[in-house]
C-alpha cells in the first residue's frame, strides 16, 4: 500500500489500469488476487466470461466423447470418408481461421478507438463466419443427397451433432456480431462496450480452437479409418 | 392475389396451430392429479388475487421480482425449493401409501400413474427442491461473508433464478396439460426413447431440465467468479469461511458437470425430435453411453448438493460451540479432495452394466476413497465440539442428528462401493434407503440448519424455538422409522419402483415405512407452524443487534436484515473469524473502532431482464413440449429481443449518497454500542461473582 502511495495514484493507473499486478515497478499489488481486494470490473467479466468458454468446451468434449464411442457405428450404412469432401472442409477451416485473424485485428483498432477499422474488421469477419457456414450448410446438404442423413446410423448423428453444434455456435456469434456492431455505432467505445467486444473475440477464438478439435476429431482420425 | 393465403389458411389447421396440444391432454379420467392440479391453481389464483387486492404488486414487482440484490434472489431460491419439498413430499407420501396398501391388490395408483409419480418425486427433489435450498443459502451467505456488497453478475444471478422457476412450473404444468415422465429421474433409453415413451411426459422433464439447468450454470459461473474475484481486502483464500470454500467447490462442480448434462439430454432430445440414433436400440445406437454420461453429471451432483451442507454444519457448530472450526485446513482439504475425487466415481451407478472386474475395481476403491475426506470432516466437527460450550439451539441440533446420521448413510455407501456387495442390492430399496439417508441427513438437515441459522440475518427475527426442535425431532425419528424398515426390506431383496408386490416378508417392513412417512408429514406440519408463530411473534423474537447466535464471520457484523449495500465500508479483514476478532477488541477496549469515513456507493440497478427470459423461455418450453412451433419461434425470437434491449440499457447502477450510507451505518452502531454497554456489565458481573467477592 506504502508503495502504491509512494509511486503516485495515476501513475500506477496508467501502467496497470486494472491492476492487474504487474507494471507497479516491481510491487504487486493486484486487486482479485489474495488480500488484494475486488478486482476491477474488466477482469470480474473476462474471468467469469472464460469460465463459460470452459463450460462450453465441456459440452464439446461429451459431443466429442459421443462421436468417438459410435465412431464405428455405420449400421452399414455409409461412412464419413466416403462422404467427406477435403477441399470443402479445408475451405471452410481457412475461413474460420482467417475470420478469426480479422477479429483480432477489429481488437486492435478497438483499442485504437477507429470506429471505421473496427466496424470494417467486424464486418469482415461475419462475413467469413457467413462464408464457413454457407459452405457447411452445401457440404451437410450434399452429405444428405447422397444418403448419410443423421437418421441413417448412430455414426452421422454424433457427426451431425457435433459439427452442427460448431456450426449453431458461430450463427449465434454471427447474430452477437451483429448486434456489437451496432452498439459500437451507436455507443462509441464505453467500457461495457469494450468489455463486450473482449467477450465476443474470446467466444470467436475459442469457436476457432473447436474446430480444430474437430478437424482432428472428426475429419482427420475418420478419414485415417 | 387472395387465393394464395386462402389455401394457405386451408392447409393451416389446429395441429398447426396447437400442435399435439388438445383437450384429450387434460387428465379428465384421472382424478387425483386433476383435483391436486385445480386445488394448487386456485390457491395461486388466491395469492394472486389477495397481493393485487392488498395493492403489493408494485412492491413485490421492484422489490422482489426485478431485484438483483443476492439477498433478496437467495430468499426467493429457498423459497421455491420449500415448496417444491412439499410438492415432492406429498408424491413420497402417495408412493409409501400405494406400497403399504398394494400386497396382492392393486392398491390406489395405476402403474402408469404411479411410474409418474416416482420420477416426479425424484425430478423434484433433486433440481426443485434440494438444488434451489442450496443455491438460495449461498445467494444469501456467501456475499455476506466475503465481506462484499454483491454478487459478480446480479442480473445473470436473477436470471437464473427464473430459470430455475421456470423449470419447476413446466414440471408441475404436467400435472394438469399431458403428462409427466415415466422413465425415472434419470431418463434411461431405451424406455425414454420416442418408441417406449411416445407422450409427452419426457419431454416435459427435458426441457425444464435443459431450461433450469443454464440458470444453474450462470449460477456456478457466478459464485466462481465472485469468490474467486471479488472478496473484500485482506479476505485471502484461507481466511474465508468454511462454507465460502464449500460454495466455490460446488460451484466449480457446477460448472464442470452441468454442460454434460446439457449434452447428454440434447442427445436425448435430438433422438426424440429429429430421429437420431444416439442411444436407440437400432442402427447402432449405444444406450450405454447415456448412463456413463449422464453419471459423469449425476455423480458429481451429489456433491454439488452436500458440499454446501457441510459448510453450513461447518459454520453452525462452531458458532454453536463457542470455538473456532477444528482443523480449518485440513477440511479446506478435504472440500477440496471431494470435489476432484467425485469426477473420477460415477461407474459405481452401475456396476453392474459389465465393465470387468479391473474396471469396477478401480471404482469401487475409489468411491470408498471419497470416505477417507469426510471422515476427516467428521473427526473435526466432533472436534470442534470437543471441550466447547455447546448450546443446543435448533441450528445445532440439526447439525448433531446429521453427524450421527450422515454416518449411517456414509457406512452404507462404502458397503455399496465393493462391486460384490452391490451386485446383491443393487437397484434394491436398499439403495433407496442409503442415498435417501445422505440427502435428507446432509442435505435436507442442512438446509433446515442453514434457514434457521440465517433467518434471523435475513429477516431481523428469530424463528421460534420450541416449533424449531420438535420439527427436528420428528423429522430425526420419522427418517429412521421410514428408512431403516427400507434397508431391511432392500436386504431381503425387494427392488425399487414396485407398483405392487405379493412377498408376504416385505409387508411388515414396508408398512413401517409407511408408519414412518405419517411421522414425517408431523414434522412438516412443525416445520409450518414454525414459520406461521415466528411469523405472528415477530416483535418478541426480534434481534436488534444484528449478532443473534454470536456469531464469528463477518455477516454478523452488519444490520439485521442488512442493508441493500451489505457493509458501509468493506470490512479490512486480518484473519481467520474476522468478526470474533472485532468483537473481542471492542470488549476489550471498550469501544467500536473508530467511525469510517463514509463515501458513496455504487449498486446494481434492479432489472426486469431474468423475470421477461424467463417468461420466454416458459413459452418455448411449452411450445416445444407440444410442438407449437410458430410459438417456438415467437419464444425465442422474444429471449433475443429481451438480450438486445438489455444490452442497450445505458446505466447500470446507481448511486447510494454518502449521507445515507452514513445514516444506516450510525444506527447500527448505536445498537452496537448499547450492546457492547451491557456486555461490559454482565462480563463485570460474572467475574466478581466468580471471585465471590460482594458486588
Amino acid at each position: 500500500m506504502s508503495a502504491t502511495e509512494a509511486l503516485g495514484r495515476e501513475h500506477i493507473d496508467e501502467v496497470d489500469p486494472y491492476k492487474l499486478g504487474h507494471g507497479g515497478r516491481g510491487h504487486d499489488y493486484a486487486t482479485g488476487h489474495g488480500e488484494g481486494g475486488p478486482a476491477s470490473k474488466r477482469v470480474i467479466v473476462g474471468y467469469g466470461f472464460w469460465l463459460f468458454l470452459l463450460s462450453d468446451i465441456v459440452l464439446f468434449s461429451c459431443l466429442f466423447a459421443a462421436h468417438a464411442v459410435l465412431m464405428g457405428a455405420t449400421a452399414g450404412g455409409p461412412t464419413g470418408p466416403q462422404l467427406f469432401d477435403p477441399v470443402s472442409v479445408a475451405l471452410e477451416t481457412a475461413c474460420l481461421l482467417l475470420s478469426s485473424f480479422v477479429c483480432g485485428l477489429s481488437a486492435v483498432a478497438a483499442g485504437a478507438r477507429s470506429q471505421l477499422w473496427t466496424q470494417v474488421f467486424l464486418f469482415l469477419t461475419g462475413l467469413l463466419g457467413a462464408a464457413f457456414l454457407a459452405l457447411e450448410a452445401h457440404d451437410f446438404a450434399s452429405m444428405v443427397a447422397r444418403g448419410a442423413g443423421p437418421r441413417i446410423s448412430a455414426y452421422w448423428s454424433s457427426f451431425f451433432a457435433v459439427v452442427g453444434c460448431h456450426g449453431c455456435h458461430v450463427t449465434v456469434g454471427l447474430l452477437w456480431l451483429g448486434t456489437m456492431m451496432a452498439q459500437v455505432f451507436f455507443k462509441g467505445f464505453r467500457p461495457n462496450i469494450m468489455r463486450r467486444l473482449v467477450c465476443f473475440n474470446l467466444f470467436w477464438h475459442m469457436l476457432d480452437i473447436i474446430w480444430v478439435a474437430l478437424f482432428t476429431i472428426v475429419y482427420l482420425i475418420g478419414e485415417g479409418r | 392475389m387472395s387465393a394464395g393465403p386462402d389455401r394457405a389458411c386451408a392447409r393451416w389447421g389446429a395441429a398447426d396451430m396447437f400442435g399435439k396440444l388438445t383437450l384429450n391432454a387434460i387428465p379428465f379420467d384421472q382424478p387425483i392429479p386433476l383435483v391436486a392440479g385445480a386445488l394448487v391453481f386456485l390457491v395461486l389464483l388466491a395469492v394472486i388475487g389477495w397481493v393485487i387486492v392488498r395493492g403489493h404488486l408494485p412492491y413485490l414487482w421492484h422489490e422482489w421480482i426485478t431485484s438483483v440484490d443476492h439477498k433478496r434472489i437467495g430468499v426467493m431460491y429457498t423459497i421455491l425449493g420449500l415448496v417444491m419439498l412439499l410438492r415432492g413430499f406429498v408424491d413420497a407420501i402417495m408412493m409409501r401409501s400405494q406400497q403399504a396398501l398394494a400386497f396382492r391388490a392393486p392398491g390406489y395408483l395405476p402403474p402408469e400413474h404411479y411410474d409418474q409419480v416416482f420420477s416426479a418425486h425424484g425430478t423434484i427433489m433433486i433440481f426443485f427442491a434440494a438444488m434451489p435450498l442450496m443455491i438460495g443459502l449461498m445467494n444469501f451467505a456467501v456475499p455476506l461473508q466475503l465481506g462484499v456488497r454483491d454478487v459478480a453478475f446480479p442480473t445473470f444471478n436473477s436470471t437464473s433464478f427464473w430459470l430455475t422457476a421456470t423449470g419447476a412450473l413446466l414440471v408441475n404444468i404436467s400435472l394438469v396439460i399431458g403428462e409427466f415422465s415415466r422413465a425415472m429421474w434419470l431418463p434411461y433409453p431405451p424406455l425414454s426413447e420416442l418408441r417406449y415413451s411416445p407422450g409427452v411426459g419426457v419431454d416435459y422433464y427435458l426441457w425444464s431440465l435443459q431450461i433450469s439447468g443454464v440458470g444453474t450454470l450462470l449460477t456456478g459461473i457466478n459464485f466462481v467468479t465472485t469468490i474467486l474475484k471479488i472478496r473484500a481486502p485482506g479476505m485471502s483464500y484461507l481466511r474465508m469461511p468454511v462454507f465460502c470454500w464449500t460454495a466455490l467447490a460446488a460451484n466449480l462442480l457446477i460448472i464442470a458437470a452441468f454442460p454434460v448434462l446439457t449434452a447428454t439430454l440434447g442427445m436425448l432430445l435430438l433422438d426424440r425430435y429429429l430421429g437420431f440414433h444416439f442411444f436407440t436400440n437400432a442402427a447402432g445406437g449405444n444406450m450405454m453411453m447415456f448412463v456413463n454420461l449422464i453419471w459423469a453429471w449425476g455423480h458429481p451432483e451429489v456433491y454439488i448438493l452436500v458440499l454446501p451442507a457441510f459448510g453450513i454444519f461447518s459454520e453452525v457448530i462452531a458458532t454453536f460451540s463457542g470455538k473456532p472450526l477444528f482443523g480449518y485446513r485440513s477440511m479446506v482439504a478435504a472440500t477440496m479432495a471431494i470435489c476432484l475425487i467425485s469426477f473420477l466415481v460415477w461407474l459405481h451407478h452401475f456396476f453392474t452394466m459389465g465393465a470387468g472386474g479391473d474396471v469396477n475395481a478401480v471404482f469401487g476403491i475409489a468411491t470408498a476413497i471419497i470416505a477417507v475426506p469426510t471422515g476427516v470432516k467428521i473427526f473435526n466437527w466432533m472436534f470442534t465440539m470437543y471441550g466447547g460450550r455447546v448450546r443446543f439451539a435448533t441450528p445445532m441440533l440439526w447439525a448433531l442428528g446429521f453427524t450421527v446420521t450422515f454416518v449411517i448413510g456414509g457406512m452404507t455407501g462404502v458397503l455399496l462401493s465393493v462391486p460384490p456387495a452391490d451386485f446383491l442390492v443393487h437397484n434394491s430399496l436398499f439403495l433407496v434407503a442409503h442415498f435417501h439417508n445422505v440427502i435428507i441427513a446432509g442435505v435436507l438437515f442442512g438446509a433446515f440448519a442453514g434457514i434457521t441459522y440465517w433467518f434471523p440475518k435475513a429477516f431481523g427475527f428469530r424463528l421460534h424455538e420450541g416449533w424449531g426442535k420438535a420439527a427436528f425431532w420428528f423429522s430425526f425419528a420419522g427418517f429412521y422409522v421410514t428408512f431403516v424398515p427400507l434397508y431391511a426390506v432392500g436386504l431381503l431383496g425387494m427392488t425399487r419402483r414396485l407398483q405392487t408386490y405379493d412377498v408376504a416378508a416385505w409387508r411388515p417392513w414396508v408398512l413401517a415405512a409407511g408408519v414412518g412417512i405419517l411421522v414425517l408429514c408431523i414434522a412438516l406440519a412443525c416445520q409450518v407452524m414454525q414459520f406461521i408463530v415466528s411469523i405472528r411473534q415477530r416483535d418478541s423474537l426480534r434481534d436488534v443487534t444484528g449478532d443473534p447466535w454470536n456469531g464469528r464471520s463477518l455477516e454478523w457484523s452488519t444490520a439485521s436484515p442488512p442493508p441493500h449495500f451489505n457493509y458501509a465500508v468493506l470490512p479490512n479483514v486480518q484473519g481467520e473469524e474476522p468478526y470474533w476478532h472485532i468483537k473481542r477488541r471492542a470488549i476489550e477496549t471498550q469501544q467500536l473502532a473508530a467511525e469510517p469515513d463514509y463515501k458513496p456507493i455504487e449498486m446494481p440497478r434492479n432489472s426486469p431482464t431474468g423475470f421477461i427470459t424467463a417468461f420466454f423461455c416458459t413459452i418455448t418450453g411449452f411450445a416445444l413440449i407440444w410442438h407449437i412451433w410458430w410459438l417456438v419461434g415467437l419464444g425465442i425470437f422474444g429471449a433475443y429481443v429481451v438480450f438486445v434491449w438489455f444490452a442497450w440499457r445505458d446505466r447500470e447502477e446507481y448511486v447510494i449518497p454518502a449521507e445515507e450510507v452514513a445514516r444506516a451505518d450510525r444506527a447500527r452502531r448505536r445498537v452496537r454500542e448499547q450492546w457492547l454497554a451491557q456486555n461490559a456489565r454482565e462480563e463485570w458481573l460474572a467475574a466478581h461473582l466468580q471471585t465471590g467477592r460482594p458486588t
